[in-house]
């Protein structure tokens, strides 16, 4: 089962500064297990940002991205209170979505 | 079981303990340190301890709520920075990691055995629940300081303990924790190496620990990093929460004392 | 635990905002640089200074080097992240909508020292920076 995201989103002004970390093995299909066997592909392909409702980022990954990915981008017009939604989907077809509110700024 | 074993020949070579050039290794990994610092996926490791902890689990039905880290049971807000100490229903000194154990046992009956076989995980697995717990409650003394003391009698005979050994070379390489870790602007490789009779060095290591490890990709202990340095020095195996890992461990704290704890940590 | 909370229409298709990017499947399995390039569309890049590439001089660990990249070209669409000596050059592309600033940032795997190349697409034209990312192997292994 996916597991949850970690999303922080601070405001800058009225940029809000985004970070996501993620779980996922992010496996390039070359390693070799204990076994001795290929762990087969299996990493995120496509990772959407949307502010409040509307995407405002939409990436696409190949399994050169980290394991336990980090995302960062920066939001525009942002306030507090806003919602900012990331949706993951990975080369399996799972998904996973998880949302926060922007802070102010501390 | 631990990753592959290494031969001796390539040991031979990280054995080369070159000195530090001041301009080249330090400030090239420097930008690349601070930002995997600044979101460190440790962070979903720790929210996964704290899920833990409250949760009812073994033969006992118990949460962990109820374990004393040496402040009093439950009370888990600055219990890391005093630890290595002594326990008197023990009558044992432990660090976080022992003590953490004597509860899952005590309070939860889950079985010792089991527990000290699977403290430790694999690489690039999902890491064991006591890397996650442990993570969890060193947290809660984040922003506070390594308070380590030696009141107890056997606090300081522990402590006079994990002395001798980090300055004891033993093994087929004659290797002692000094060997590497005992002078200033060393490195194996392009590993820079801590000097740890350096105050500030060492309060650096001692506020780090437990760090998620990005080659591994789970979380490791302090009880892992001794672990680890025993085997790269070729000494016989440290078994998890060994009297010589709780010795080193409170040697290390206490000379690390006035460090703030800040955790998870990054490591390579 | 629920992985998602996106409604499926009928036809099983995703509906998240806008439309989701088809993942570019001859980009991504390109194994040259250049057919990397001409899987994302840029053919002719012109070099810019107007391109940052934050990222380390030497990397630490290959499996996770940070790579943050601001572009202050106008009007900028997408940015995407090339290792040029990794197996399969492109790491990733960012389509950056109106309400994102051009910037992102990730951890890349890196099997050797290589050039990190950015490819801004803006105004329909590509402009590229790069920088050279040192890949060090740490202590005992």
């Amino acid at each position: 089962m996916a597991e949850p995201m970690r999303i922080r989103a601070t405001l800058n002004g009225d940029v809000a500064d985004v970070r996501i970390l993620m779980r996922h093995p992010m496996e390039t299909g070359q390693r070799k297990d204990a076994k001795g066997n290929i762990v087969p592909l299996h990493f995120i392909q496509n990772v959407v940002v949307a502010h409040n409702g509307k995407t405002v980022l939409d990436a696409q990954w190949s399994q050169a991205v980290s394991r336990d990915p980090f995302l960062g981008l920066r939001v525009k017009g942002a306030k507090a209170g806003d919602k900012i939604t990331v949706t993951w989907t990975d080369n399996h077809g799972d998904k996973r979505t998880d949302e926060t509110t922007v802070a102010a700024a501390s | 079981m631990m990753a592959t074993r290494r031969s001796l020949a390539a040991l031979a070579l990280c054995a080369i303990i070159i000195p530090l050039h001041a301009q080249s290794t330090p400030n090239g990994l420097a930008i690349g340190r601070k930002m995997l610092a600044e979101d460190n996926p440790g962070e979903l490791w720790l929210d996964r301890g704290k899920e833990l902890f409250f949760q009812k689990r073994g033969p006992k039905n118990a949460s962990l709520e109820r374990c004393d880290f040496g402040l009093g049971a439950g009370k888990l807000e600055g219990a890391a920075a005093r630890l290595p100490r002594y326990f008197a229903d023990t009558k044992l000194v432990q660090d976080l990691e022992a003590r953490l154990v004597t509860c899952m046992v005590e309070l939860q009956g889950l079985k010792r055995e089991d527990l000290l076989k699977t403290a430790i995980s694999r690489p690039l697995s999902n890491g064991s629940d006591i890397e996650a717990l442990a993570l969890y409650i060193t947290s809660r003394s984040n922003g506070m300081k390594m308070n380590v003391t030696l009141d107890h009698p056997k606090e300081r005979e522990t402590y006079k303990a994990g002395e001798y050994l980090f300055h004891r070379r033993a093994g087929q390489t004659d290797f002692g924790c000094i060997t590497c870790h005992g002078q200033a602007d060393k490195r194996i490789r392009l590993q820079d190496l801590v000097n740890m009779t350096d105050k500030r060095e060492i309060q650096e290591v001692v506020s780090s620990w437990p760090a998620y490890r990005g080659g591994h990709a789970v979380v490791r202990t302090m009880q892992w990093r001794l672990y680890d340095c025993f085997w790269q020095m070729r000494q016989p195996e440290l078994e998890y929460t060994s009297d010589v890992s709780i010795a080193l461990t409170t040697y290390l704290h206490y000379q690390g004392n006035g460090a703030v704890i800040r955790v998870p940590g990054f490591k390579r | 635990m629920a992985a998602s909370t996106i409604a499926l229409g009928t036809a099983g298709l995703l509906k998240v905002g806008n439309a989701l990017a088809a993942w570019n499947k001859p980009a991504f399995e390109s194994k040259a640089v250049n057919d990397a390039l001409k899987g994302i569309g840029a053919g002719n890049m012109i070099d810019s200074r107007d391109i940052a590439i934050t990222a380390p001089d030497i990397a630490e660990n290959g499996a996770v080097v940070p790579v943050a990249i601001t572009s202050k070209i106008p009007n900028t669409q997408s940015i995407s992240i090339i290792a040029e000596k990794n197996p399969f050059p492109l790491a990733a592309t960012f389509d950056v909508a109106s309400g994102a600033e051009p910037y992102a940032s990730v951890r890349i795997k890196m099997g050797e020292t290589s050039n990190v190349r950015a490819v801004v697409k803006a105004d329909g034209k590509f402009y590229t920076a790069a920088k050279e990312v040192k890949v060090t192997v740490g202590g005992c292994g």
